[in-house]
């Protein structure tokens, strides 16, 4: 029981102070894994695999994975379920609550001058942000660096596959402007197995 | 008490389908809070993922936060975000629990490529919605332009791109206005 205790507390803890997203969740994980035997580090590596390759916030699978190992080692597949709940729902607790406040504060403040022209400098700073995103996750999706660095053939560098799919792809975002999103994913997923990419 | 629903059966939808962390789920927060629900503007959208970048916490979550609690205050915020954090538990859980090899089956490495390739094209596609309604000047090309190389060409955390940005706006903002001879 003492244990779930303190998956509770160290997951509130990694929610209260990782600033900036999923990624700033990872090394307090690795601080967890130094002080309790419920988490080691080799866990740590195939939960950030495990995350990357499922939906969801990448914080989250790796609260509710974490939770579901610590709860397995004590209570079976029963406590593990539970485990993962409570690790996960520690975790988004404290900015649920910051976020509450912040949004209060907002609200108040929204006819300032001085918050809507700090906000006038944020939207394109933000967009600058997802643009760089952007630019990594094309990066890792259609370009083959690795390749590139050990053969030295400029050619290698293009994943000619993956740049096909991507092309078709956004045309047929541009062209039907409505669609889900569901649409463009589920497909790229049948290509990716069918042409082994 | 339908809205609530529809809040988390929504956030579900998103969180359900969110690979690659929060900069993934700005597509699908696009096309279903913006577009389709009306729930938000996409300025809004923009003020949330800025906000999201210095409080703590995963980005996905805060958004979610933001847009139930603009809805209906805290019993919003609470169905939204239990709705984007849902499906990832469960689907952690059966990993979990019953395919602990899940990695290495090779299906899943393939259609993980392809869905990378999709989620470029879809952020792609996200940045320029982003870049019609948040870039309307020289000063806001010129920021973008900054926070781009920023991100591209160091590892160093977000908040910084965005404290200084707070404060080009606010420098910007009262420059313009002193020029305006008084408008305000």
């Amino acid at each position: 029981m003492i244990n779930y205790l303190y998956l509770v507390a160290e997951f509130f803890k990694t929610g209260l102070f990782a600033v900036g997203g999923g990624l700033a969740t990872i090394p307090f994980f690795y601080d967890i894994a130094s002080r309790y035997d419920w988490l080691d580090v080799s866990t740590i590596s195939d939960m950030i695999a495990v995350s990357e390759s499922t939906p969801g916030p990448i914080g989250v699978n790796m609260a509710t994975y974490c939770g579901y190992n610590m709860g397995h080692s004590i209570g079976g597949v029963a406590g593990g379920i539970f485990g993962g709940i409570i690790a996960t729902l520690a975790l988004v607790l404290p900015s649920v609550i910051i976020v509450l406040i912040v949004a209060r504060f907002l609200e108040k403040f929204k006819n300032s001058t001085l918050v809507n022209n700090a906000f006038e400098g944020l939207r394109p700073a933000v967009c600058g942000l997802i643009a760089a995103a952007c630019f990594d996750v094309f990066k890792n999706a259609c370009l083959n660096l690795e390749l590139y660095k050990s053969s030295k053939d400029i050619a290698a560098v293009f994943d000619i596959k993956a740049l096909v799919l991507f092309a078709i792809l956004f045309v047929l975002m541009r062209l039907f402007k409505k669609l889900h999103p569901i649409f463009i994913i589920i497909p790229a997923a049948a290509v990716g197995i069918v042409l082994k990419m | 008490m339908k809205q609530l629903f529809q809040l988390f059966l929504v956030f579900a939808r998103i969180g359900g389908f969110t690979f690659g962390g929060g900069y993934a789920m700005l597509p699908m927060i696009q096309n279903e809070i913006v577009e389709r629900k009306k729930w938000a503007t996409e300025e809004e959208i923009m003020n949330y993922y800025a906000v999201g970048q210095c409080t703590p916490g995963v980005i996905a979550v805060n958004t979610a936060t933001f847009v139930g609690s603009k809805l209906r205050g805290i019993p919003g915020a609470i169905f939204a975000t239990l709705g984007v954090i849902t499906p990832s538990v469960i689907i952690i859980t059966i990993i979990a629990a019953l395919i602990r090899n899940f990695l290495e089956y090779e299906a899943v490495g393939h259609a993980l490529a392809g869905i990378n390739v999709a989620v470029a094209a879809l952020i792609l596609n996200a940045v320029i919605t982003l870049w019609k309604k948040g870039i309307k000047n020289i000063f806001g090309f010129l920021v973008f332009l900054a926070s781009l190389a920023y991100s591209v060409l160091t590892d160093w955390s977000p908040i910084f791109v965005v404290i200084a940005a707070i404060a080009f706006g606010i420098t910007y903002g009262s420059v313009k206005s002193r020029k305006g001879g008084g408008k305000e």
